[in-house]
């Protein structure tokens, strides 16, 4: 088998000579990673600017002209889409499991370079199609993000000729290159770990990645089937979700379907959406945490456990979301049940994580201050969900901006606070440089302090009633007008934590070339990836011999040993032991 | 279900590490395997989604099975019947063809090519149903059950031709290199996919072919 | 260091903020009382464990912040303290889930006692419908609509007859009196939400959906479609009024029975015609309108659209403002008009006159010039309005085109500055205030109503049109 060349020996069969195909038609998993990131962070700044375009209009109803309600519910449907599946999803896989999957396992590369090459530039293929719907006419589908059938595809809703067309073709587009990615993540991690690299020794970031990808292999398929079918209703005329209906005074020809169906198919994919994105960070979370506390993961193995109860838990959840879409009402029983039982794992991550901290050294580094964020800003987020999965709880507040805010603080705030640490975390071994410290700081506080102003406030917005996906509340007996001013301090806020992320993107390029050059493990950390003889790690990663690793990945601050951390491919022997001698028992200390 | 065993292992214990464990053993590894497992398990769930679908869909009111009473067009399912031999055909070609190591290359090729022929048949076969069906005026949005039985079968077909694409570049890399335990190995996991590709076309088979009365049973059964 | 102290700061303005604040959910007024309860308990022990986890992280990261002489301790996990986390978090989760499952026993259950009544969604405004005397909803469908039958009830069956039809987004409940809301939707998926009711379920066409409560307080409240429906998702509102069970019964004779709207007179066009001898000082004979007696174009308006407005004048609804001087002048012509059949004849009257103005004639407005910019403001409007301006019975839009643009503009303005459409009595018109926002410049609005005047009018051209010139 020619794929085993890559894991064992250096197999220059796809070594890449010139600019393109170092860089462009690259089979590379790190240049991959960052074409990936790259993309993912492009479109994800015209998400950034589309929500920014929508908060000016709720902070300042009529002040604008050039948003109107049809835009203002394209720009919603485009933000939501965007971050969530070609941002988040992409960043986190695309990006940083192509990256760190080969370092951290020790592999070459991934087992099937080629098709990973394939899943970038279908992945970009994708985004490509995305974007063209902005200049359609009829502009990009309005229908949110959820794409509900039958107004997805009806006149009343904006984009419904042919925006909303390439919404679907673009998700069926970005499926398969997921398929492509996730099947070369999975059967690398399964495959190419090297010697002495057993499951539990991995570190949790790829628990995190390996979960969430089978999650995306496995959920990705519910959208893939629920996007055919609309297509069929829109372009051949099926029934499938569209029942008869009088659309603005015109009888279709649509009989029988049923629109629940494909929420529920819909939630199938969407539910476990939630823990694509959220399992990856959990994993990078963790690992920056141990490292910067200097401290090695409390309950690792609870930690694991975790992760896979998590992702298994996660597919029996997703009509959670459905509480009050007129589904049969006697399902809110087990789905309230099973809600609130995913939240006792994700407690104990919590737990977990400032368990690590106790005790530790901790070293508030730009990456450090990120995930301390994260934690904060994922326990708010996490427990607003109990809120939400408990059944009469959501009754009143479903389809408010208290469902916004929590699912912004759970699925925006909290990832992206771990994405930004994990950009930070792992820059030095990326680029060969540092990032600079006095903008990385000056980044996390308006960041941090910026979206808790978003945030907060918006959560009681919603215990108002105010409802979700209006252009406008206009006049209303009950809503205050304080909640107008309220809402303008929510987009001054937005506003400002807008731009701050042009200072990010500005210290990222800005590093690249005059940060203060890096050593080859700067952070001190244990695991594989800062183990490479370059950095950054050349093609083939490891030079002329693997690694072979000889414990888990979490020996910080080992008792005995004179250094504080003992990287993962050191033998005991190899290790300066105070004592001379490696201590006996290591489970009690 | 060594996965679950390794779950309880304690990795910062010293003496965990057993580098000639399965895991670690570049003999036993085969990501092709590998991959293409999960690949089907992708494309099981993609048809177990439209199955779930399908058979809920079949509860509501409009819907009308194809088959059930003897003026319904699957019920004479003759056609299916012949393309259902058609696959099985080629699937028993490629078993030949990969399972016995005394069967020598040009025998080898000889049931590939056949393996081929014989999936273009039920291709046609389909196709062939499908132009019946329309001829009758099953067209696919006459019926909840017409449009799945043209989906599903679609689908199925897509999935075969997929799989003879896979096939033939592995044969234009054979021409190529003529690394013969390479494609020895390949051949096995084309030969797993052809049997897979017939359990999921019996599934569809006796469910599109159902009638009425057997989606009720099925659906009670599930609890819809 | 300093994140510990922000992190204690932020955990103290949470806090505050949550007890300052002046937004928090609207004084209950219904029976879901035990609704209330279970956000509170869940409040309680989400806010503690919020504090908790949040100050231990705090002080975790001040107390074992980086110091070069000290190491970190080495423990890979604690099972003990492991086991008590994931029991105690187990406790507190139960605490939420027994009594969030108890209420929600006491959702699905619809008492015996509780009356039906039905709401029918459609883009984007409601519809209500009662049973009448023989308390049973008829049979309804979908394929069924059409503008004479706007609810779609089934002719044969004789339980729909005596069926009270509320085509109006306008709704009135008996106090204390549990009902169960039958929900049912024409086109695409709406949601029934009044927030001081707590309670709300999703309309989905192709089925019918229910939920229940008992109204408790008397009082007005809004009605909030809560699912996303199409464009303009923010206007489809409607008003519920709490009263006693009297004042219900009251409101519903307003109302016909479904048998009433099959047999509605049309309109007597002759009794019509002397009606409108009061109009034709300025409307003109024909309804052709009079720029300089600033009167529309009436003629070829829809009947159902003249009685909405008429009836608007005559309650006061519309030409209620002192700075709307030609409505107020409507509004006294109203006298003229005894009674219901004499709005219904003229109305008839004139539909059926079929008179078109001229181009030259209906465009005044020397500022507006852009006729693409016109139609590119056009397109907020087309939804209801139509493609060409023709307007739509079943989105109780009127016909549009063909009309002067000063008018036009004049009524825009009026939305813009509340001169019409806010009186609560007024169904569609706050629509219509909302939507004249969008026009943020007398440029626009300019545009907009040029290009609409300069629509194609639908109504044949007939030798009347050279006669009034």
């Amino acid at each position: 088998m020619t794929h085993i060349a890559i894991a064992e020996q250096l197999d220059d069969s796809h070594e890449p000579g010139g600019f393109v195909t170092k860089y462009i038609w690259s089979q590379d998993h790190k240049v991959i990673a960052i074409q990936y990131a790259i993309t993912a962070i492009f479109v994800g700044l015209i998400a950034l600017v589309l929500s920014a375009i929508m908060r000016l209009q709720l902070g300042f109803p009529d002040s604008f002209s050039f948003i109107d309600p049809s835009s203002y519910l394209q720009f919603v449907t485009m933000h939501g889409m965007i971050m969530v599946i070609y941002l988040l999803t992409a960043l986190l896989l695309g990006g940083f499991g192509n990256y760190l999957i080969p370092l951290m396992i020790g592999a070459r590369d991934m087992v099937f370079p080629y098709l990973n090459m394939l899943s970038y530039w279908t992945y970009l293929l994708s985004v490509i199609v995305l974007i063209c719907s902005f200049f359609v006419t009829g502009g990009p589908t309005g229908a949110g993000w959820t794409l509900y059938p039958p107004q997805a595809i009806l006149q009343g809703t904006p984009g419904a000729d042919k925006g909303i067309i390439l919404m679907l073709v673009s998700l069926a587009i970005f499926i398969v290159a997921f398929t492509m990615g996730g099947l070369n993540y999975v059967t690398t991690i399964f495959q190419a770990r090297a010697k002495g690299m057993t499951l539990m020794r991995m570190p949790l970031t790829l628990w995190g990645i390996l979960t969430a990808t089978i999650l995306g292999l496995l959920a990705f398929p519910a959208l893939l089937v629920s996007a055919i079918m609309m297509l069929f209703d829109m372009l051949l005329a099926t029934s499938f979700f569209m029942p008869a209906i009088v659309s603005l005074g015109d009888n279709l020809a649509y009989t029988g379907g049923s629109p629940i169906l494909f929420q529920h198919l819909f939630w199938f994919f969407g539910h476990p959406e939630v823990y694509i994105v959220a399992l990856p960070a959990f994993g990078m979370v963790s690992d920056v945490i141990a490292t910067h506390a200097r401290k090695n993961i409390f309950g690792y193995r609870m930690m694991v456990w975790a992760i896979v109860a998590i992702g298994g838990l996660s597919f029996v959840v997703w009509a959670h979301h459905m509480y009050v879409s007129g589904m049969n009402p006697y399902f809110g029983f087990f789905f309230a049940t099973t809600t609130l039982i995913i939240a006792i794992p994700t407690a104990l991550k919590v737990y977990n994580w400032v368990l690590t901290l106790w005790r530790g050294n901790i070293h508030l580094t730009v990456p450090m201050l990120f995930a301390i964020g994260f934690i904060f800003t994922f326990t708010h987020g996490g427990l607003t969900g109990l809120w939400l999965g408990n059944v009469v709880v959501d009754l009143p507040l479903s389809d408010t901006y208290f469902v916004v805010a929590h699912f912004h603080m759970v699925m925006g705030v909290s990832p992206v606070m771990v994405l930004f640490a994990a950009i930070y975390h792992w820059y030095p071994k990326i680029t060969g440089r540092y990032f600079h410290q006095g903008m990385g700081k000056f980044h996390f506080w308006l960041t941090f302090l910026g979206t808790y102003a978003i945030y907060l406030p918006m959560h009681y917005l919603g215990f108002l009633g105010v409802p979700r996906r209006y252009f406008a509340i206009g006049d209303s007996n009950f809503i205050p007008d304080s909640a107008q001013t309220l809402n303008a301090s929510i987009t001054v806020s937005a506003i400002i934590v807008g731009i701050v992320q042009l200072i990010f993107i500005y210290n990222v390029i800005w590093s690249l070339k005059y940060g203060k050059k890096a050593p080859a493990n700067p952070w001190g950390a244990t695991s594989l990836e800062w183990q490479t003889p370059d950095t950054p790690p050349k093609h083939g990663n490891w030079g002329a011999k693997l690694p072979v690793v000889h414990r888990w990945a979490y020996d910080f601050s080992v008792p005995g040993a004179e250094s504080d951390f003992i990287p993962q491919n050191m033998t005991d022997s190899e290790v300066t032991w105070v004592s001379g001698q490696p201590p006996q028992d290591r489970e009690k200390t | 279900m060594a996965i679950f065993t390794g779950l309880r292992e304690k990795p910062w214990l010293s003496q965990t590490p057993d580098l000639a464990s399965a895991a670690n053993n570049s003999a036993t590894r085969n990501p092709g395997k590998t991959a293409l497992k999960f690949f089907l398990a992708v494309v099981s769930m993609l048809f177990f989604l439209f199955i779930i679908t399908f058979l809920s869909r079949t509860q509501f009111a409009d819907f009308q099975a194809l088959t059930g009473k003897p003026w319904l067009p699957l019920e004479n399912s003759t056609q299916l019947w012949i393309n259902t031999g058609y696959i099985l055909l080629a699937s028993v070609c490629f078993q030949i063809s990969s399972a016995f190591k005394q069967v020598n290359y040009p025998t080898k090729l000889l049931m590939i090519t056949l393996a081929i022929v014989f999936s273009v048949l039920f291709v046609f076969g389909q196709l062939g149903v499908w132009q019946t069906l329309a001829a009758d005026g099953y067209l696919i949005n006459t019926n909840p059950a017409n449009s799945f039985f043209y989906l599903l079968t679609g689908l199925h077909v897509i999935h075969l031709l997929g799989g003879v694409l896979a096939l033939l570049r592995l044969l234009f890399r054979l021409a190529l290199t003529t690394n013969h335990q390479q494609f020895d190995a390949n051949l096995k996991l084309v030969t797993f996919y052809w049997h897979y590709l017939i359990i999921v076309w019996l599934v569809l088979f006796a469910l599109l072919t159902s009638s009425t009365e057997t989606f009720k049973t099925i659906a009670q059964l599930c609890g819809f | 260091m300093a994140i510990a102290i922000v992190i204690l700061i932020l955990i103290l303005v949470t806090v505050i903020f949550h007890f300052l604040s002046p937004w928090w959910f609207t004084p209950i007024a219904s029976n879901w009382t035990s609704i209330d309860t279970t956000i509170n308990v869940t409040l309680w022990v989400t806010g503690f464990v919020f504090i908790i986890v949040n100050l231990f992280l705090a002080y975790a990261v001040y107390r074992f912040r980086y110091n070069k002489n000290r190491r970190a301790d080495y423990e890979p996990e604690n099972k003990k303290l492991e086991g008590w986390l994931t029991l105690v978090t187990t406790v507190g989760v139960a605490a939420m889930l027994a009594p969030g499952l108890v209420v929600w026993a006491d959702f699905v259950a619809v008492p015996e006692d509780a009356d039906e009544f039905e709401v029918v969604g459609q883009q984007w405004s409601w519809s209500f419908r009662f049973p009448g005397k023989d308390k049973v909803l008829g049979k309804v469908d979908t394929r069924l609509i059409s503008a004479e039958n706007p609810f779609g009830l089934s002719l044969s069956d004789p339980f729909g007859k005596d069926d009270i039809l509320v085509n109006s987004n306008q709704l009135h409940l008996p106090i204390n009196q549990p009902v169960k809301v039958l929900q049912r939707s024409k086109d695409v998926l709406h949601n029934f939400a009044v927030p001081q009711f707590r309670v709300k379920m999703d309309l989905v066409p192709g089925l019918t959906s229910y939920f229940w409560f008992t109204p408790t307080k008397l009082g007005d409240y809004e009605i909030f479609c809560q699912e996303l429906c199409g464009f303009a998702h923010y206007l489809m509102r409607g008003k519920i009024t709490v009263g006693s069970l009297a004042e219900h019964q009251q409101w519903l004779t307003q109302y016909p029975t479904f048998a009433q709207t099959q047999n509605q007179p049309k309109g007597d066009l002759i009794a019509g015609k002397k009606h409108f001898q009061n109009c034709v000082a300025c409307h003109g004979d024909q309804g052709a309108g009079n720029s300089a007696l600033n009167s529309p174009r009436i003629a070829g308006l829809s009947q159902w659209y003249i009685k909405r407005q008429l009836s608007y004048f005559k309650d006061k609804i519309r030409g209620n403002k002192t700075d709307d001087t030609f409505g107020l002048q409507m509004a006294s012509m109203m006298a003229t008009l005894p009674d219901e059949t004499a709005i219904n004849d003229v109305a008839a009257y004139i539909e059926s006159l079929t008179t078109i103005v001229a181009k030259e004639d209906l465009t005044t407005l020397t500022n507006a010039t852009d006729l693409s910019k016109g139609k590119a403001l056009y397109s907020n409007c087309r939804y209801c309005h139509g493609e060409n301006g023709q307007g739509n019975y079943i989105l109780n839009a009127p016909n549009i085109a063909g009309q002067y643009d000063w008018y036009l503009k004049r009524q825009i303005a009026n939305f813009q500055n509340r001169l019409r459409g806010t009186h609560q009595g007024d169904l569609y018109g706050n629509q219509m205030v909302l939507m004249a926002r969008l026009l943020h410049s007398e440029q626009d609005i300019d545009d907009v109503s040029a290009y609409i005047s300069n629509l194609p009018t639908t109504v044949t051209k007939t030798s009347n049109q050279q006669q009034l010139k």
